[in-house]
C-alpha cells in the first residue's frame, strides 16, 4: 500500500501532568483490525459509534470530514474504533492542527517577562488551531493517497460491507489491519531512561531526539575553528526558518510557514553577495536559516546555547541586531509588517536601534510596490527564532510577516499548505521546465520582499547608501526556487546545483522535499531540505573555481584556498549541449551546517523547561492490509465440530482397538496365530 | 481466522489419525517404526513427483493457462501413480525384511504380522499425506482473516479439512486392501485401488464446489472403509457381537492358545 502513517509517538514533558502525544500511541503489536466503513457524512459516524453491530469499525474518510470534532467524537468512542484512514482530497476552507498558541512555553514571553503578553493573551496568533496534532489517539491514524489502492479499499466495502434498506450485514465482511507498533511509551524522560538502561555493547533505542542541522553563512567568514568573542565584530543575523509540520509528518508541505521565508532570505542573500563583492563593511552579515523551529525552537535554543558556551564562532555579545524573515507570502493587502518585542524597547539603547532598523526598512521599499508597516507597540512578536535570542539577552530585532495580527495562514503547518495556497498557478501549456522558469505573480512579490531585506542588511552593516539602489534580487531565481521547493524538486536547476555524492540528495523524487525535522542521526548525514539550502546558499553566496575534484576535496594542499574559513562543495553542474557528461566543478563557500539538536540532550535534563525535549519513537514498520472476516459464529462451529470429531474418534478408536480381537478374527482362516 | 479455526481445522483433519496413533501405534516401538518408514517411502514419492513437475512446468508456456491447466490434471495422476507404485515398493522391501527379522528373531512366529504392517503403512502413508496438505493451510488460518476477498469461498479451511481427514483414512484402508490383494494375488482389486484413488484426487478438480468433490469423497471413503474391513478378517457377524457386547463369550467359547 501507499499509504503512510503518521509513524511517530513523540513525548515532550509539559508543565501540566498530562502529556501530549502525536498520534497512535496503543497502536497493538500486532495489528489492530477492524471492520471498514467509510463515512460518508458526519451524521454517518453513529455508525461506527454506535449502531453498527460488528465493532471495532476502521474508519475510512475523506479530507474534509477530518475534522476535530469527527476525531474527538471517535477518540471518545475508541472501544469501537479500532483505526483511521484519511484519504486526502479537496482542501478545507482552514484547517490547522496546530495549537492556537504555537510554543508558547519555549518563547521570550514567559510569567516572568511579561505576564500580560504571555500564553497570547493579547493577541492568539493561531485562532483556527485545533490541537489534533497534540491529541492522543488510541488507535492508528493512517493517510492514504488517492489511487487504485484506495478504489480497491472502497470497493470492497460497497462489495460487502454497504447496509442495504437496514436489513442486517451478511458475513464476510471486509476488514482492515493497520500495523504501527510504536515502541517509545509515556514521554520523553521515560522513554530516554528506558533506552540508557540498556548495558549491552548495542543498547536498543527506543525513542530518538529530533533535530538536523541549521544552515549558517557568513558574508565575511571567520575561522571555523576559533570559537568564542571575536574582538570589535559586530553582526547582524538575518534569520529564516527551514522546518515545518503537519498532522502525517511526511506529508508537511509548509509553503507559506517556511517556504516563503527562506527563500525570501535565499534570493535577498544572492542579492546582497552579488552587490558586495568590493565594498568593505562595518559589519559581518550572518544568514542563519533554522532547523526544527516548529518542535519549541530546536535550532536557535540551539545556536544560542553555543554562543553562550563558547562554541559557536561568535557569541552574543557580538549580536548587533536580528532581522527575522517569518511567513510573507500571504498578503492582505500591500503592506508587509514589522513586529518588534515591546520589552526589550523599554530599554532607550534598544528602542534606538530598533527605530533605525525600522527606518532602514522603510526606505528599502523605495520604488517597490509595498510598503512595510509597524505593528501596535504593545502587540508581542509572533512565533519566531529571534524570541529565543531575547531569552538570552535584550537585542535589537524585528520580524517580518505579512499579518497584522492573527497569521493570515489558514492552513499553519497542515497539508494543505501547499503551492495552490500560495496561489502559483502556471499556464497548463507548458512543460516541467518552461514552468521552472515562468514567473509566476508569487515570485514577483517574494522577489521584492527579497529586494527590501537585502537593501536593509547592507544598510545595516554599514554599506555606503550611494549603492543601495543596485541592490537587486533575482525574480528568475525566486520562481526557480518556489518551484524546485514547492512542485517539482528534480528539476533540472537542482541537479545543476546539487551534489552527485549525496544520495539523500538524488532527486529521483519528484516530489518536493520533506518538510519536517525529523530524527538528529548520529552519522553527519542531513535530509534533503537541509542539503539544498546549503548547496542552494553555496551557489548563490559562493564562488566557482578552477579546482579539481580530488583538489576539491583536500583544498588545504593549495597555497590560496583555506578549509578554516571556507567550504568546498563538488557541484554537478550542466550538461553541455554536445555531450553527456556534467561539467562538475568546486565551489568556494562560506556556508556551514551547524548541528541544531535541542541542548536538553547534552544536559541529559529530559524535562527541561527550558529547552525542546521533543523525541520520535522508533518502530519497526508500518503497514496496512485488507481481508474479509469470518463471523464469530463460523469460528465457533468449526472449533466445535473439530473438537467433535476428535472425541468421537477417540471413542470409536478406544472401542475398536479393544475389541479388535473380537472384530477381526476371522473363522477362515483358523491356522493364523499371530494378529 | 484466529486460533478457533486453527484448532477446528487441525482437530479435523488430523483427529481421526491422532487417535489410531494414540490408542494403537504409540504403545508398540515396532509398530512406530514401520509407520515413519511408511511416512518416508510416501515422501519419496512426493519427492519424484515434485521433481517432474518441476521440469514440465520450467519447460512449458507459462501464459497459456489450458497448458497449464492440462499440465496440473498431468501432475495429479503422475502422482497418484507414483504413490501405489511406492506402496508396492514398500510392500516387496516388507517382504523381504520379515524373512530376515524371522531368521534374526529367536521366536518361531514374526513379531508383527503382515495385516499389521499393511494397516501401519498405511496409516504412515496417511499421515504425511495429510501433512503436506494441511500444513501450510493451517499456518493461514491463524491470521485474523478469511478466504474470499477475490470472490472465493469462504469455506476453504473447512473443506480441506474434511478432504484431508478423507484422505488419511483413505490411506489407510487402501493400505490394508492393497497389501492384502498383493498376499492373494489378486491383481484386480489392486487395480482397483489405484483406479479409486485416481478417482478421488480428479474428484477434487471440482472444487471450490466443496459439495460436489467432498460428498462422493467421503462415500468413497465408507465403502473402501468397508472392503478393508472385510479383508483383514471383520464380519457382520463379529460387529454384531462387539455391538450387542457377548463378545466375551465368543472368546471364550473360541478359546485358542496365543
Amino acid at each position: 500500500m501507499t499509504g503512510r502513517g503518521p509513524g511517530t509517538i513523540i513525548g515532550f514533558p509539559h508543565k501540566r501532568t498530562s502529556i501530549f502525544f502525536l498520534s497512535c500511541v496503543s497502536a497493538s503489536i500486532s495489528g489492530d483490525t477492524g471492520v471498514i466503513h467509510v463515512l460518508e457524512s458526519e451524521a454517518d459516524l453513529e455508525w461506527p459509534l454506535s449502531k453498527g453491530p460488528n465493532p471495532p469499525y476502521m474508519v475510512l474518510l475523506e479530507s474534509s470530514l477530518f475534522t476535530k470534532s469527527i476525531m474527538m467524537k471517535m477518540k471518545n468512542a475508541s472501544s469501537r474504533v479500532a483505526g483511521v484512514v484519511v484519504v486526502p482530497k479537496t482542501s478545507p476552507p482552514e484547517f490547522s492542527p496546530h495549537t492556537t498558541c504555537p510554543n508558547e512555553n519555549t518563547g521570550v514571553y514567559t510569567e516572568t517577562y511579561d505576564h500580560n503578553l504571555a500564553h497570547c493573551n493579547t493577541t492568539v496568533w493561531n485562532p483556527r488551531g485545533n490541537g489534533l496534532s497534540y491529541e492522543e489517539f488510541d488507535f492508528p491514524v493512517f493517510s492514504l493517497k488517492e489511487d487504485n489502492e484506495t478504489e480497491v479499499i472502497k470497493q470492497c466495502y460497497f462489495d460487502h460491507n454497504r447496509v442495504v434498506n437496514g436489513s442486517g450485514l451478511q458475513y464476510p465482511l471486509c476488514a482492515m489491519q493497520l500495523f504501527s507498533h510504536m515502541h517509545a511509551v509515556t514521554d520523553t524522560a521515560t522513554c530516554m531512561r528506558r533506552s540508557s538502561m540498556d548495558f549491552s555493547t548495542s543498547p536498543v533505542m527506543v525513542c530518538d531526539p529530533l533535530g538536523g542541522y541549521n544552515v549558517c553563512a557568513f558574508i565575511r567568514p571567520y575561522n571555523s575553528t576559533a570559537f568564542g568573542h571575536k574582538e570589535n565584530e559586530s553582526v547582524v543575523i538575518a534569520a529564516a526558518r527551514l522546518d515545518s509540520k503537519a498532522f502525517f509528518l511526511e506529508d508537511s508541505t509548509g509553503a507559506e510557514g517556511s517556504v516563503s521565508g527562506f527563500v525570501t532570505l535565499l534570493a535577498a542573500a544572492q542579492a546582497l553577495c552579488e552587490a558586495t563583492q568590493e565594498a568593505p563593511r562595518t559589519r559581518n552579515i550572518l544568514f542563519a536559516f533554522f532547523h526544527g523551529e516548529v518542535f519549541d525552537y530546536i535550532g536557535s535554543s540551539r545556536m544560542v546555547y553555543d554562543m553562550k558556551n563558547n562554541m559557536f564562532v561568535i557569541d552574543l555579545d557580538n549580536v548587533h541586531s536580528i532581522l527575522e524573515i517569518g511567513q510573507v507570502a500571504v498578503r492582505s493587502g500591500t503592506n508587509l509588517f514589522l513586529h518588534s518585542d515591546p520589552v526589550s524597547r523599554r530599554n532607550n539603547t534598544v528602542h534606538d536601534e530598533v527605530t533605525n532598523l525600522v527606518k532602514n526598512l522603510q526606505s528599502s521599499t523605495a520604488g517597490l510596490n509595498f510598503s512595510f508597516v509597524e505593528t501596535d507597540f504593545s502587540q508581542p512578536l509572533p512565533p519566531s527564532s529571534f524570541q529565543r535570542f531575547l531569552r538570552a539577552r535584550a537585542i535589537p530585532g524585528i520580524v517580518l510577516a505579512d499579518h497584522q495580527t492573527d497569521f493570515n495562514n489558514r492552513y499553519y503547518e497542515s497539508f494543505y499548505d501547499n503551492a495552490a495556497h500560495l496561489n502559483l498557478t502556471y499556464p497548463s501549456n507548458l512543460s516541467p521546465e518552461e514552468q521552472l522558469e515562468f514567473v509566476t505573480d508569487t515570485a514577483k512579490s517574494l522577489t521584492e520582499v527579497a529586494t527590501a531585506v537585502a537593501r536593509t542588511l547592507f544598510k545595516q552593516a554599514g554599506g555606503n547608501n550611494s549603492q543601495v539602489n543596485k541592490i537587486n534580487a533575482d525574480p528568475k531565481t525566486v520562481t526557480q526556487m518556489l518551484y524546485g521547493f514547492l512542485v517539482r524538486s528534480n528539476n533540472s536547476w537542482f541537479q545543476v546545483l546539487g551534489s552527485s555524492l549525496r544520495c539523500v540528495f538524488c532527486l529521483s523524487e519528484p516530489n518536493p522535499p520533506q518538510y519536517y525535522v525529523g530524527v538528529a542521526k548520529s552519522s553527519h548525514q542531513a535530509n534533503a531540505l537541509t542539503y539544498l539550502v546549503q548547496y542552494l546558499l553555496a551557489n548563490l553566496t559562493g564562488t566557482a573555481t578552477n579546482l579539481t575534484q580530488s583538489q576539491c576535496k583536500k583544498p588545504d594542499e593549495l597555497p590560496n584556498e583555506s578549509t578554516y574559513l571556507y567550504s568546498y562543495l563538488w557541484v554537478q553542474g550542466m550538461v553541455p549541449p554536445n555531450s553527456t557528461q556534467r561539467e562538475s566543478f568546486c565551489v568556494r563557500t562560506a556556508v556551514r551546517l551547524v548541528k541544531a539538536v535541542s541542548p536538553a540532550f547534552d544536559l541529559g535534563d529530559y524535562v527541561s523547561k527550558e529547552y525542546s525535549t521533543w523525541t520520535k519513537s522508533q518502530w519497526k514498520f508500518i503497514k496496512a492490509r485488507i481481508f474479509l472476516v469470518a463471523s464469530r459464529d463460523l469460528e465457533m462451529l468449526t472449533l466445535g465440530v473439530g473438537v467433535a470429531v476428535l472425541f468421537t474418534s477417540l471413542l470409536v478408536t478406544y472401542f475398536v482397538s479393544t475389541k479388535a480381537d473380537v472384530l477381526f478374527s476371522s473363522v477362515r482362516e483358523p491356522n493364523n496365530a499371530a494378529y | 481466522m484466529t486460533a478457533s479455526v486453527f484448532f477446528g481445522c487441525t482437530f479435523i483433519a488430523f483427529g481421526p489419525a491422532i487417535a489410531l496413533f494414540l490408542f494403537t501405534i504409540a504403545r508398540d516401538p515396532l509398530r512406530v517404526i514401520f509407520l515413519i518408514a511408511g511416512a518416508f517411502f510416501w515422501l519419496c514419492s512426493l519427492l519424484l513427483s515434485s521433481l517432474v513437475w518441476f521440469i514440465t512446468v520450467q519447460i512449458s508456456n507459462k501464459e497459456s493457462s489450458s497448458q497449464q491447466k492440462g499440465l496440473l490434471i498431468f501432475g495429479v495422476v503422475l502422482s497418484v501413480l507414483l504413490q501405489e507404485t511406492c506402496r508396492f515398493g514398500y510392500y516387496k522391501l516388507l517382504k523381504k525384511a520379515n524373512e530376515g527379522l524371522l531368521m534374526l528373531s529367536a521366536e518361531e512366529t514374526m513379531p508383527i504380522s503382515i495385516r499389521q504392517l499393511a494397516y501401519v503403512s498405511g496409516l504412515g502413508f496417511g499421515f504425511m499425506s495429510g501433512a503436506f496438505s494441511m500444513v501450510n493451510i493451517l499456518a493461514d488460518s491463524v491470521g485474523p482473516g478469511t478466504t474470499g476477498i477475490h470472490g472465493d469461498s469462504q469455506h476453504y479451511f473447512l473443506s480441506s479439512a474434511f478432504m484431508t481427514m478423507a484422505i488419511i483414512l483413505l490411506h489407510m484402508f487402501w493400505g490394508v486392501v492393497f497389501f492384502d490383494s498383493c498376499e492373494k494375488q489378486h491383481w484386480w482389486s489392486l487395480a482397483v485401488v489405484v483406479i479409486s484413488h485416481l478417482l478421488v484426487s480428479c474428484l477434487t478438480f471440482q472444487n471450490p464446489q466443496y459439495v460436489g468433490s467432498l460428498v462422493p469423497t467421503y462415500i468413497i471413503v465408507f465403502l473402501v472403509g468397508l472392503w478393508a474391513f472385510f479383508c483383514s478378517g471383520g464380519s457382520l457377524r463379529n460387529l454384531k457381537l462387539c455391538l450387542t457386547c457377548k463378545d466375551k463369550d465368543f472368546l471364550l467359547a473360541n478359546h485358542r492358545p496365543r
